[in-house]
């Protein structure tokens, strides 16, 4: 049976995030609630629920028309909304005996073989269900999805002792495919996985910063990025997900684990977090919480909080001695002697021969801890790969030199050699029983890490490698900073287009990176700007252009597959391709007005002419104006898409382009979809089109004065776009002649060289490079 | 025999005509600055050193410092030169009015800086040393330490040190030991040992402040662990008359290749009473922002022993005869003709010249910079002229102190057997010159700040503000029939820099040995274009001169244009060989183990 409809019970923040982004998958679905004490509207709770996710940020829908897939309810009328639902998901209060309540409700009205999930945190699958009829016992699991649910990708997965297998399946292909959800099985037991490890290094922490060697910043500076943990750190994280949800995670766990747990002599709850609590100090949500914003002074300071006097003062940004040291090593940063090495060392160790201690009790293998801890908390590597990484030996001798009890399992890693190895190319991982066993992708996965973990890249240099991925498609790989476009990308990307005419089928650009390129190195082409050497900067632009044309006009197939960032050079080069195959969470935009520039390598060539040639032509209206002006507005605003299904709306992705869900499929589908064009591929021929000339932008430039007079357009917002309006507009052409795409290639450069030479461009691009934001001046 | 005449000359074309400097009479405090009152200024500097310190040059250098029992004494005549130069005020020139100074451009300060190293530099390092201690006291202490310090160091009275060396450590600062404990009265007691003190102790004033780094008990490791401290030799009281001796001592003076009268001090610091300047910790931070002016100082005396270098040969080789002028033969009728008639020495000669005029323009310019930073009522235009000081100090630090020995050296060259003895003064002027590219920062520790810092500073935004007017000026002039021959040579001399500068920046970026490894190479490239430049400036102004059309200064004019080009033909073109020597990058050094060696 495949997943259709879906119903979601409780529309709070977990309920209405899960119907939402069960919605963004392209799926109706029902969310429903109570009818609260003096409802104006009786489903009110529902409503509401919709209404604010549309306003709040990071918005849950992926566009704002998904949300009319959502129909809103409630329990006492709309019941029968259920009937015809696939998959229901209950996510009320974390109370059984309501919960089952809410089971019986549903049994009433569910179709047969309809599926019944629950997202609790924290009651266990066995409690939950007992008392249940045994027919609801079969169709009935746990899906614990994290806060928020489009975001956040793991999904863990707990099935009671009677759920059938061919639910777990359904559920489990659907949250992967459709939900684009890494899927984590886990085992009846308290916090399930990562809440279980989660929670122990929150609490270890808090336990050990209360101690008073270490003042918050220097937690958070110490349990970082050295560590491959989110810069957020502990106080910043706890600050996140709301300090008042603290004591109930931690009591429960408390009471659900076994008495001997090493989590039990750690729980407690520190007065100073009661009382920021009870003054409603609780995070990000409430009045701020161990950091806060004080917005008293003209300019907002960021304060944090003394934990043994319970006063704020200036957040500084400490950076200790250990954690500089340490740089990304970890080991470097334990071996270290300041109050920050000692801080992280007692917390990080604790954790790490907790998790160790819990395989097989909570899974049955170290890979789903590791995934779990990165899916669910952000960590690049769980906490088995961050032992490798510490090196399990050095781990065990410093633990024994202390006098501390050595996990099992971690003794067994440090005698083998680690949790990890690589056999013939393949990954393994240490089970148990002390053998090493293969990790094996599921069917439609590829993973370029595999590849890379397989073989050697046909060609390197420091900012981009060509792959081969297999069945006569390459990929080619961005893998500088940021994934940032700079002469040695352009440079591969050249001789890629050579090799692959010759030995391959079909190209796909693709990174595993956390986005897949956020344009044209800025630093180094400032530096180029800096330096006045304005016949290299055109160089530089005119590689960029001839790069991305030869993608374009190569004799085979070219499928972006992009996933995060796509911006400037990076959505450029995927408007070069024959096919995108975006990942779902692809933010795809040209912001090159946002430093004082315009795309100059093919951006607004690229979509003029795929809206005023082919198919596409008349889409948007007689006449190349509308869709100048539409492009105009587009690339003049620096639009960025929020989701590919967003970048379909703005132009950047086109009919034909796909979407894939989950991260770990795109590979396989974007090389899938190679191949597909790769059957009888024909090279596109250049194209001519018309465009008005001067009167046009003329036209242009003057409702932008206006924005100006408002203040709405600063006085160099003008100069960038009047120089966007002479390209768009083909420059000094008027409507009888053609307008070749070199021409426009030329006139991008022209424009992008008089720009670069503007101080004011100058700054903007100086400013992005420092803040990470735009100036307007 | 050491020649100086001021030349005073080219100091006014560069000033007046180059760089316009009495536009500084526009900017708030410096309406004085008038181009009369700089060229009166000049011209009375230019007599006192000529008269007063060029004849102590070699009396000092023969007699030096003597150091008997804690107390040094300076060469004959030093003393009373001194108060000369402090009572006519020379000491005061660019210093604050509200302490007793006389609020004129720092340029002009420099310009007469110059004049006096070019007469003695031995001397000219005490008020040096002086005007930085006031800076840095001015910018950084408190009101008090001000008002009782500085009127004293303004007028000369009392002079100044910078302790910063102790027998350990020089460049690396963060391994000092000199302990500073908090004692009474917001008070600190200083203990330990400093070396390389210049003008730590000696007979010139009748108190020397000391401004001392040391580190507090509570001191982070390294260089953020560094405080500045004041410590008088002699504390004075609250009256501001002076006490009882301060715990400082002179333990020895150096014995040292040149600069004899000056005197280079170990001090010794035995619970002596100090008092911070600045916060603790960022005492580094504080005697940093003297830097500039102090480098630039520095540079300045590469500059000043250049030009004594240059005019002391000319007039040897225009005496001295020896061999025939191969371009006259036989026909000249003498028996040899002087030596100034040889090729070789006419390319030493115009080698120094070439160097010492375009060296001028460029410290001249960078110094109006900082007068422009320092004064300009715009912010944004204070900011860009202090980047542009920035970039350059390192530069004009290393390249000119470079030139300077260089132009020495060359004068003993000129002087053959008679320059390498004592008699005509040429060998002191390299024993002299040779300092200038140690202290204050060796030229090495300059070239790894212009490559390690001031290259990656904003992504390069220092760079702009030599390289966006150097290109416009190429662009305009590249098809200008008259200075034309001067702007290919340099567009391409620039063309290369803008290369250079690209390939190190992201090479460091990856590997910051391969910028170090290549620091000094480009730091002596970037000097030899910025000088290409300074040229191009001056030829611009020049050019329109030298037609016979001028005030009867045709020949000076023609001279510039004719300097000009040798500048463009002979020397610039060293720029091209080291551009290969940083394209080679670190491998050549590289390779090598240190077991190796």
């Amino acid at each position: 049976m495949a997943i259709n409809k879906v119903a979601v019970i409780g529309a709070g923040l977990m309920g209405s995030g899960i119907a939402a982004h069960v919605a963004n998958a392209g799926h109706d679905v029902v969310l429903l609630d109570i009818v609260p004490d003096g409802a104006k509207k009786r489903s009110e709770l529902a409503l509401g629920a919709v209404e604010r996710m549309l306003k709040t940020e990071p918005a849950a829908f992926m566009e704002k028309r998904t949300a009319k897939r959502v129909t809103c309810g409630n329990i006492e009328d709309d019941l029968k909304l259920l009937a015809d639902a696939d998959w229901i998901v209950e996510a009320v209060i974390e109370k059984r005996d309501i919960k089952q309540s809410i089971y019986r409700m549903i049994d009433g009205v569910r179709k047969d073989g309809s599926i019944v999930s629950s997202n609790t945190s924290t009651i266990p699958c066995r409690d939950l269900m007992e008392g249940m009829d045994e027919s609801f016992q079969r169709d009935f699991l746990i899906t614990h999805f994290f806060n928020p649910p489009r975001y956040m990708r793991l999904l863990e997965i707990v099935a009671g002792e009677k759920t059938r297998p061919e639910a777990i399946a359904t559920v489990s292909e659907f949250a992967d495919i459709k939900l684009g959800k890494g899927v984590v099985d886990c085992k009846d037991t308290p916090g399930f996985i990562a809440n279980r490890i989660g929670t122990f290094w929150i609490q270890a922490a808090v336990v050990e910063a209360f101690k008073g060697n270490v003042t918050v910043e220097e937690a958070d500076a110490a349990i970082g990025r050295a560590l491959g943990i989110p810069k957020t750190g502990i106080f910043g994280l706890m600050d996140l997900v709301g300090i008042d949800l603290m004591p109930l995670v931690s009591k429960s766990l408390y009471d659900a684990v076994p008495e001997n747990d090493a989590y039990r002599t750690l729980y407690g709850e520190p007065e100073l977090i009661k009382k920021m609590i009870a003054e409603g100090s609780i995070g990000r949500k409430g009045k701020g919480g161990f950091y806060r914003l004080n917005k008293e002074g003209s300019k907002p300071i960021k304060e944090v909080i003394d934990l043994a006097s319970g006063n704020y003062s200036k957040a500084l940004r400490p950076t200790p001695d250990s954690v500089r040291a340490a740089k990304r090593s970890p080991r470097k940063l334990f071996e270290h002697d300041d109050a920050s090495s000692a801080f992280a060392w007692q917390v990080m160790s604790s954790t790490l021969c907790y998790a160790a201690d819990l395989i097989p009790e909570i899974a049955d293998n170290v890979v789903a801890a590791d995934d779990a801890m990165k899916l669910g908390y952000a960590w690049k590597g769980g906490p088995f790969e961050l032992i490798d990484k510490i090196g399990a030996d050095w781990l065990v001798e410093r633990l024994k030199a202390e006098n501390r009890e050595v996990p099992a399992l971690l003794a067994l890693a440090a005698e083998k050699g680690g949790f990890y190895r690589t056999e013939q190319g393949r990954l393994q991982y240490l089970s148990t029983d002390g053998s090493y066993v293969t990790i094996e992708r599921p069917a439609g996965v590829l993973l370029l890490s595999d590849v890379k973990r397989a073989s050697k890249p046909i060609m390197r240099n420091g900012s981009a490698s060509l792959w081969d991925i297999g069945d006569g498609v390459a990929c080619l790989e961005f893998h500088s900073k940021m994934n940032a476009i700079d002469p040695e990308t352009l440079g591969l990307i050249g001789k890629s287009v050579e090799t692959v005419s010759k030995d391959f089928k079909a190209l796909v650009l693709h990174n595993e990176g956390s986005n897949y390129s956020v344009g044209v190195n800025l630093g180094l082409a400032l530096f180029a700007i800096n330096v006045g050497a304005w016949p290299m900067m055109e160089d530089m632009i005119k590689q960029g252009q001839d790069a991305f044309k030869a993608l374009k006009f190569a004799p085979f197939p070219v499928v972006g597959a992009p996933s995060g960032m796509a911006l400037g050079g990076g959505c450029e080069s995927l408007l070069h391709c024959d096919a995108v195959q975006a990942h779902a969470e692809s933010y795809i935009g040209l912001v090159e007005v946002g430093v004082g520039l315009i795309p100059g390598w093919g951006g607004c060539k690229e979509l003029l002419v795929r809206n005023l040639t082919g198919k596409s032509r008349g889409l948007l209206g007689g006449g190349a104006m509308p869709v100048i002006s539409k492009l105009f507005q587009t690339i003049g605003l620096a639009k960025v898409s929020r989701s590919a299904a967003q970048a379909f709306e703005m132009g950047y992705l086109r009919d034909g382009d796909r979407v894939t869900a989950n991260r770990d499929r795109l590979l396989a589908d974007a090389k899938a979809r190679a191949l597909e064009l790769a059957e009888g591929y024909q090279a596109p021929e250049p194209q001519e089109i018309k465009l008005p000339g001067k009167s046009a932008r003329v036209a242009l430039m003057m409702a932008v004065r206006g924005l100006a007079k408002t203040r709405k357009a600063t006085p160099h917002d003008l100069t960038v776009v009047d120089q966007l309006g002479i390209v768009l507009t083909g420059g000094k052409t008027d409507t009888t002649d053609a307008v070749s795409e070199d021409d426009l290639s030329a006139l991008e450069r022209k424009a992008l060289i008089t720009l670069s030479r503007d101080p004011l461009t100058m700054a903007r691009m100086e400013h992005m490079l420092e803040t990470g934001k735009p100036l307007r001046n | 025999m050491q020649t100086y005449k001021a030349p005073l000359r080219d100091m006014r074309f560069v000033l007046h005509e180059m760089l316009e400097a009495d536009q500084l009479s526009k900017l708030p405090g410096y309406e004085d600055a008038t181009a009369d009152t700089i060229d009166a200024i000049m011209e009375e500097g230019a007599k006192f050193c000529e008269d007063k310190l060029l004849p102590l040059n070699r009396i000092g250098d023969e007699e030096g410092c003597t150091y008997e029992n804690g107390v040094v004494r300076t060469p004959a005549g030093f003393k009373q030169a001194y108060d000369d130069f402090v009572g006519a005020g020379w000491q005061s020139i660019s210093s604050d009015p509200k302490y007793g100074g006389q609020g004129l451009p720092a340029l002009l300060n420099f310009v007469i800086e110059e004049m006096v190293c070019s007469t003695n530099l031995a001397f000219g390092v005490y008020p040096l040393l002086s005007r930085g201690a006031a800076a840095l006291i001015e910018t950084h202490a408190s009101d008090t330490l001000k008002d009782t310090y500085l009127p004293h160091l303004t007028d000369g009275s009392w002079s100044g040190t910078m302790c910063l060396t102790e027998s350990h450590c020089g460049t690396d600062l963060g391994l000092i030991r000199t302990k500073a404990m908090p004692g009474d009265n917001g008070a600190y007691r200083i203990s330990g040992s400093k070396m390389f003190i210049t003008g730590g102790e000696h007979d010139l004033a009748d108190n020397i402040i000391h401004l001392v780094l040391a580190k507090l008990p509570d001191a982070p490791d390294g260089v953020r662990g560094i405080s500045l401290f004041l410590v008088p030799k002699v504390n004075v009281k609250t009256d501001g008359a002076l006490g009882p001796r301060n715990g400082v001592s002179c333990g020895s003076i150096e014995k040292k290749m040149g600069i004899h009268g000056s005197a280079t001090c170990v001090l010794n610091f035995d619970d002596a009473e100090g008092y911070l300047i600045g916060e603790p910790h960022k005492g580094l931070r504080c005697m940093f922002t003297m830097m500039n002016g102090a480098r630039l100082g520095v540079g300045m005396q590469g500059l000043a022993l250049g030009e004594t270098a240059y005019q002391s040969a000319t007039v040897y080789a225009k005496e001295r005869r020896s061999g025939k002028s191969l371009a006259k033969g036989a026909d000249s009728g003498e028996k040899a003709d002087p030596i100034i008639v040889h090729p070789d020495v006419r390319n030493m000669l115009l080698t120094a010249r070439a160097y010492n005029e375009g060296t001028r323009a460029l410290a001249y310019w960078t110094a109006l910079k900082l007068d422009i930073s320092a004064k300009h009522p715009d912010a944004e235009v204070r900011r860009d002229a202090d980047e542009l000081v920035q970039l350059m100090t390192p530069i004009i630090k290393a390249f000119l102190t470079d030139r300077g020995f260089e132009a020495a050296n060359l004068a003993v060259q000129v002087h053959g057997g008679h320059g390498y003895i004592a008699e005509h003064g040429m060998e002191q002027l390299v024993r002299d010159a040779r300092i200038a590219q140690l202290y204050e920062g060796t030229n090495g520790i300059q070239a790894l700040d212009l490559v390690g810092r001031k290259l990656g500073m904003n992504t390069g935004r220092l760079l702009r503000h030599f390289f966006h007017p150097a290109t416009a000026f190429v662009e305009e002039h590249q098809e200008d029939e008259a200075l034309k021959d001067l702007v290919l040579p340099f567009a391409k001399a620039l063309g290369k820099l803008q290369q250079a500068t690209l390939v190190i920046a992201q090479k460091g970026l990856g590997d910051p040995e391969e910028a170090a490894a290549v620091a000094t190479d480009y730091l002596k490239m970037f000097g030899l274009v910025a000088i290409g430049y300074m040229w191009l400036l001056m030829a611009e102004k020049a050019v329109k001169k030298s037609n016979g059309d001028a005030d009867g200064d045709a020949r000076y004019y023609e001279n510039k244009m004719k300097t000009a080009r040798f500048y463009m033909y002979k020397l610039l073109p060293e720029s091209a060989s080291l551009f290969l020597r940083i394209m080679t990058g670190k491998t050549a050094m590289a390779q090598f183990d240190e077991d190796d060696f």
